[in-house]
């Protein structure tokens, strides 16, 4: 196994607010690693400081080797992280494929093309020409990470997936994430929803007020340790 | 027949005044941009061409090919080293800046050209008319302006729903962060977009100074024109532009009608009335 993403005292600020401490993670290519904790917790940040949206030292961010800490958001696409952020973010004027055609502006060559987006969610293919604020809430999901999948990433941040979808919506979410890794596409899930994160990733990392409290792999770990490590007991 | 003829020429006025506007709408519309310089820059874009002429020989029309490219680099250019550093901090700093280019550029024009009254003369097609049945005149240089407005505002939609820079533009109006995060780089494509309002800049200019004469200072009341003409439209849509530069006209000949004084006073009159009954606009696109 090869390391693909690692973060040495990585920290991020909102102004004069630290919201990350010293944070140190390590993911292996083609691994599935959940973020969780509580509200408030920089498991957001943490994804947008990795995705470049947010100021870093240049050292705090090793991808594939190389130091991208501080990196601007689109250099870091076009290097292979791709991020589905929380809230869907899709753009609003334009349709459902033109939202997926945006992630084509990383251009990065692989194997995702708008053909395999709609084998994936085939859905999203009947509803190509809609715009997208009249997708339902799974569907605008579907879209969201369809669109990341585009870029052709190496490395894909999913930030609450599940946030404000019905279970059943979640699981099929859930159940096309499984397909997109195990093709060797190497994901962070940052989730409220613990045990939906938990079953579909091998490690996790809790993260409790901007600090690292805990990571384990997801099979036989401690559940005690972990509510301490998440709410800080 | 009196008020066809005024809807006709009011009309086509309301062309003129739409070209005067797209490049204040498109740099609104993709970076919130509030260009108080804009008026200037049309100005500005007059004199490029009158410098364009006298060194080539060219007719005013034909200058368009040196007047473009030049202008489109100077906006470039511009948002690159200077607007793009204005955008981080909300509206008021863009307002100042433009308005220091604004104050700039008028008295860069005084020092070099002097207060003088210029004109670009295009000859004949400057008075030619046509004759329409129902015994009204239209000149055709107006309607060639009001053309050549509808052909700018038809391409900007063609770029702006068919091409992959115009997906990009769209994008990055809507949102501009999540844009940056599927890879596309806002500061090189804002300094795109203003390069592009900048050769609609160009042709406005060059149109304005073939029309009518121009002085340094005829920047402010152009900015104020094409600001009454996208407010009437709506923010963001290029068709509600065009309409609102209709109404303006439109306004402007009932008010020359009745009286030879009133007819810039109607214009201001229709666009204030216009804000109290629809403060969005006829056809507001842009989401806040």
């Amino acid at each position: 196994m090869t390391l693909l993403l690692r973060t040495r005292d990585l920290s991020a600020f909102y102004g004069d607010f630290q919201a990350l401490f010293a944070i140190n993670v390590d993911i292996e290519e083609g691994e599935t690693v959940a973020v969780i904790g509580a509200n408030g917790a920089g498991k957001t940040t943490f994804l947008r400081t990795i995705a470049g949206a947010l100021p870093t030292a240049p050292q705090a961010v090793l991808f594939a080797g190389q130091p991208i800490g501080g990196k601007t958001a689109h250099d870091i696409v076009r290097l292979g992280i791709a991020m589905v952020p929380e809230g869907r973010r899709l753009f609003p004027s334009l349709t459902v494929e033109e939202n997926l055609l945006l992630g084509t502006h990383s251009e990065r060559k692989g194997p995702w093309s708008l053909k395999r987006v709609y084998e994936l969610f085939p859905r999203l293919r009947e509803l190509r020409h809609l715009p997208a604020p009249s997708l339902s809430g799974g569907q605008q999901q579907m879209a969201a990470i369809g669109r990341a999948l585009m870029s052709n990433p190496r490395l894909l941040l999913c930030d609450e997936l599940s946030l404000g979808l019905a279970p059943v919506v979640i699981r099929d979410i859930y159940q096309c994430l499984g397909a997109i890794t195990a093709e060797g596409t190497t994901a962070v899930l940052v989730e409220q929803d613990i045990n939906r994160a938990l079953d579909a990733s091998a490690r996790f990392y809790c993260f409790q007020e901007g600090r690292l409290a805990l990571t384990a792999p997801t099979k036989n770990f401690d559940r005690a340790a972990l509510t301490a490590a998440y709410f800080g007991l | 027949m009196q008020w066809i003829n005024i809807l006709v020429q009011g009309s086509l006025l309301g062309g003129f005044y739409a070209l005067f506007a797209i490049g204040l709408s498109m740099s609104f519309g993709i970076m919130r941009l509030v260009n108080i310089a804009h008026g200037d820059f049309i100005v500005l874009s007059a004199y490029v061409g009158m410098i364009a002429v006298d060194a080539t020989g060219l007719n005013p029309f034909l200058s368009l090919i040196i007047v473009m490219p030049a202008m489109f680099l100077l906006g470039y250019a511009l948002q690159r080293g200077l607007l793009n550093f204005t955008l981080s901090g909300g509206l008021l700093p863009p307002l100042l800046v433009t308005f220091g280019i604004s104050v700039i550029i008028q008295n860069g024009l005084l020092q070099g050209f002097g207060a003088y009254d210029h004109r670009l003369k295009e000859g004949a097609i400057e008075t030619a008319s046509l004759h329409l049945p129902g015994g009204f005149d239209v000149g055709v240089f107006p309607l060639l302006v009001f053309a050549v407005a509808v052909a700018s505002i038809g391409s900007l939609q063609v770029l702006f729903y068919w091409t992959r820079l115009g997906r990009a533009f769209r994008a990055v109006s809507d949102d501009a962060d999540t844009a940056e995060l599927m890879g596309i780089d806002n500061r090189k494509l804002y300094a795109v977009a203003f390069g592009i309002a900048m050769v609609f800049t160009a042709i406005a200019g060059i149109l304005f100074g073939i029309r009518t004469i121009f002085d340094p200072a005829a920047g402010p009341i152009r900015l104020i024109l094409a600001f009454e003409a996208v407010i009437i439209g709506g923010l963001g849509s290029l068709w509600g532009t065009l309409i609102g530069g209709m109404v303006l006209g439109i306004a402007q000949e009932i008010g020359a009608a009745l009286n030879p004084n009133w007819q810039i006073l109607a214009g201001h009159v229709a666009f204030l009335a216009l804000l109290i009954m629809r403060p969005s606009g006829l056809f507001p696109r842009t989401r806040d």
